[in-house]
């Protein structure tokens, strides 16, 4: 019997029958936590009902988070996270979040300190798979499937193949997790990664702390895996003490696991990576975008609204101003970080330059409010799809970037690799 | 869910995400009369007017990707779509298809063949896609969808289980 991979153990840990737990074999697996949002939960509670459920099957496991229409934009919406909040009353969930409280759910649940090495979440929402930057499997499923999972506390699911991502080198200047998994997302098409666990791994991975790992994780369901995880290491084991959790042994691979396939990445060659609409897959080097001219700037959402991305912003911003005929929107992706950021000084900075903060929403970038593009526009965006129609109308377009290089865009007014603008002397452009 | 499906084809390509098939701003929405009027509306504004009961989407790679937004599946639905046949499906879109009784069909050879606007049948007995004289067979569907679909979705599939 070979070993296993990270996805297989941890599904395994999870499951009646562990010993069944291979790539491809059909199990039931039990989350330890489940989470769903104000867009997804509605339908969810809905359907809850229907099933005859009465009770969910732990409350204290279950997550709920408005962060979609939040703050509720019209009366509709009002309304969605009025039943949400509802169904958190009449379960006794404790763990409900609005604004002023709470925050993107992705960036929120990690920091609540509910996912870290080894755990499973279970959530109505894609990006779920974020979780895998904390050596822990999020799986993104519908509403219905998440009804099932509130009642019942398991869902069926086929145990993904592997595809080992092994890191090596280290990245340079400007280069993030955005421009990681933008690369390797071209490299592999939208759908590569199908019915796949991406599992990260390799020596580069001790440079990349946890939020860059985040923008990785984030988007791997852009390449079209099931889910994905990070090899746990001193990092992620530091994370989990400063969210507050008992740390708990890492999760690594058998030296004898069995991959669908080895990618090998050398963070040494990597540049900044831009995605052109309409696909994440279609990313080129900034270099070749010189030039192409921008409406908006958005740094924010669950793969890029943290305090790592908002110290990238405010080192380009600092002293220089968004370039006339553009706004800049910054989202913070949780209070927390929010707060953090305002105690850093760094919202300042960002207000001087003429940005404007924004309390923590998914917002505009799925085009719900909170900056939705007019037909024509465009806008670069450190969100993490640019599909025709995402941010607004269906003819405006997103480029994707990391957040240096949103926020050279910004102070440019076009794209700019971001190196060119910290070099410029910073009260120049302020004059 | 209707074992035998019989409709006109209705032709997409690759990549069909949930954000064009029922876009983002929408998403307050959550009865089927009220998504089912903007189906499809981020690709093809005029879907929803050429669509009839029991008709059957052929689409490419990766249908549904993207969002997990059950509405997609919901509006589908709600204007009628019976089945859709893909080269290949998201997973999330695939499972919330079958969790509300839609058939999603992976069949390659069938998703590029079939001709737009002629009509095409499904036979769930026998898994096999049909136009005029041709026939594609299909893989048979796993144990578990196969169940999901014939309890005629997942809620009635957790009421068995919960007794309720």
């Amino acid at each position: 019997m070979t070993g296993r991979t990270i996805t297989e153990k941890i599904i395994a840990a999870h499951c009646a029958e562990p010993d069944g737990v291979r790539a491809g074999a059909i199990v039931t697996a039990r989350p330890d936590v489940v989470l769903l949002n104000d867009v997804s939960g509605p339908l969810a509670f809905t359907q809850f009902d229907a099933m005859g459920a009465t009770r969910p099957f732990d409350p204290a496991r279950i997550v709920l988070v408005a962060d979609h229409f939040a703050p509720a934009p019209d009366i509709v919406a009002a309304g969605a996270i009025a039943l949400t909040r509802d169904f958190a009353k009449r379960h006794a969930i404790p763990h409900f979040y609005e604004p002023g409280r709470g925050g993107i759910e992705h960036t929120l649940l990690a920091e609540l300190g509910m996912i870290g090495h080894g755990g499973i979440v279970f959530g109505a929402d894609s990006h779920t798979c974020t979780a895998g930057a904390f050596n822990a499997l999020g799986i993104g499923f519908g509403s219905t499937d998440l009804a099932a999972a509130l009642a019942l506390g398991q869902l069926w699911l086929r145990v993904p193949d592997s595809i080992r991502v092994v890191l090596s080198g280290t990245p340079g200047p400007y280069v993030t997790g955005k421009d990681i998994i933008l690369d390797l997302i071209r490299r592999m098409g939208s759908d590569g990664a199908a019915d796949a666990s991406l599992e990260f791994g390799g020596p580069g991975l001790r440079h990349l702390p946890v939020d860059a790992r985040m923008a990785i994780a984030n988007m791997a369901v852009e390449a079209g895996a099931d889910t994905c995880v990070f090899a746990g290491d001193d990092l992620s084991a530091a994370d989990m003490v400063r969210r507050g959790m008992a740390p708990v042994a890492a999760v690594v691979p058998d030296a004898d696991a069995v991959y669908r396939a080895v990618i090998e990445v050398d963070l040494d060659r990597l540049s900044p990576i831009v995605a052109c609409p309409p696909s994440p897959a279609a990313g080129v080097p900034v270099e070749q975008l010189r030039g192409q001219k921008v409406d908006q700037v958005y740094v924010g959402n669950c793969s890029n609204g943290t305090l790592t991305d908002l110290r990238q912003v405010a080192d380009i911003l600092r002293g220089r101003r968004v370039a006339p005929g553009v706004r800049m929107l910054v989202v913070p992706a949780t209070q927390k970080i929010w707060r953090a950021a305002l105690a850093e000084g760094l919202l300042d900075i960002l207000a001087e330059a003429g940005a404007a903060i924004s309390t923590p929403t998914c917002g505009a970038c799925f085009g719900g409010h909170m900056g939705i593009l007019a037909a024509g526009e465009t806008a670069i965006a450190t969100t993490n799809r640019n599909y025709r129609g995402r941010m607004g109308h269906p003819d405006s377009q997103v480029f994707l970037a990391n957040a240096w290089v949103a926020a050279a865009a910004a102070v440019a007014g076009e794209i700019v690799p971001p190196g060119e603008i910290a070099a410029r002397v910073a009260t120049e452009d302020a004059a | 869910m209707s074992l035998h499906i019989e409709g006109r084809i209705h032709r997409f390509g690759d990549e069909v995400n949930t954000d064009v098939i029922l876009p983002g701003r929408y998403l307050t929405l959550r009865t089927p009369e009220e998504l089912g009027r903007h189906c499809l509306e981020g690709l093809d504004p005029g879907f929803v007017d050429r669509v009839a009961p029991g008709d059957i989407i052929a689409a490419g790679r990766n249908f549904g990707c993207g969002s997990s937004r059950e509405h997609a599946v919901i509006a589908l639905k709600a204007v009628g779509v019976a089945a859709i046949v893909v080269e290949s499906a998201a997973r999330i879109f695939f499972r919330n298809a079958v969790n509300l009784g839609l058939p999603v069909l992976v069949c390659p050879d069938a998703a590029r063949a079939l001709a737009a606007g002629e009509p095409a049948r499904i036979d769930l007995d026998r898994m096999a896609i049909s136009q005029g004289a041709r026939l594609w067979p299909v893989q048979p569907l796993g144990a578990e969808v196969r169940a999901i679909l014939t309890a005629g979705g997942l809620v009635p599939r957790v009421r068995q289980a919960l007794g309720a």
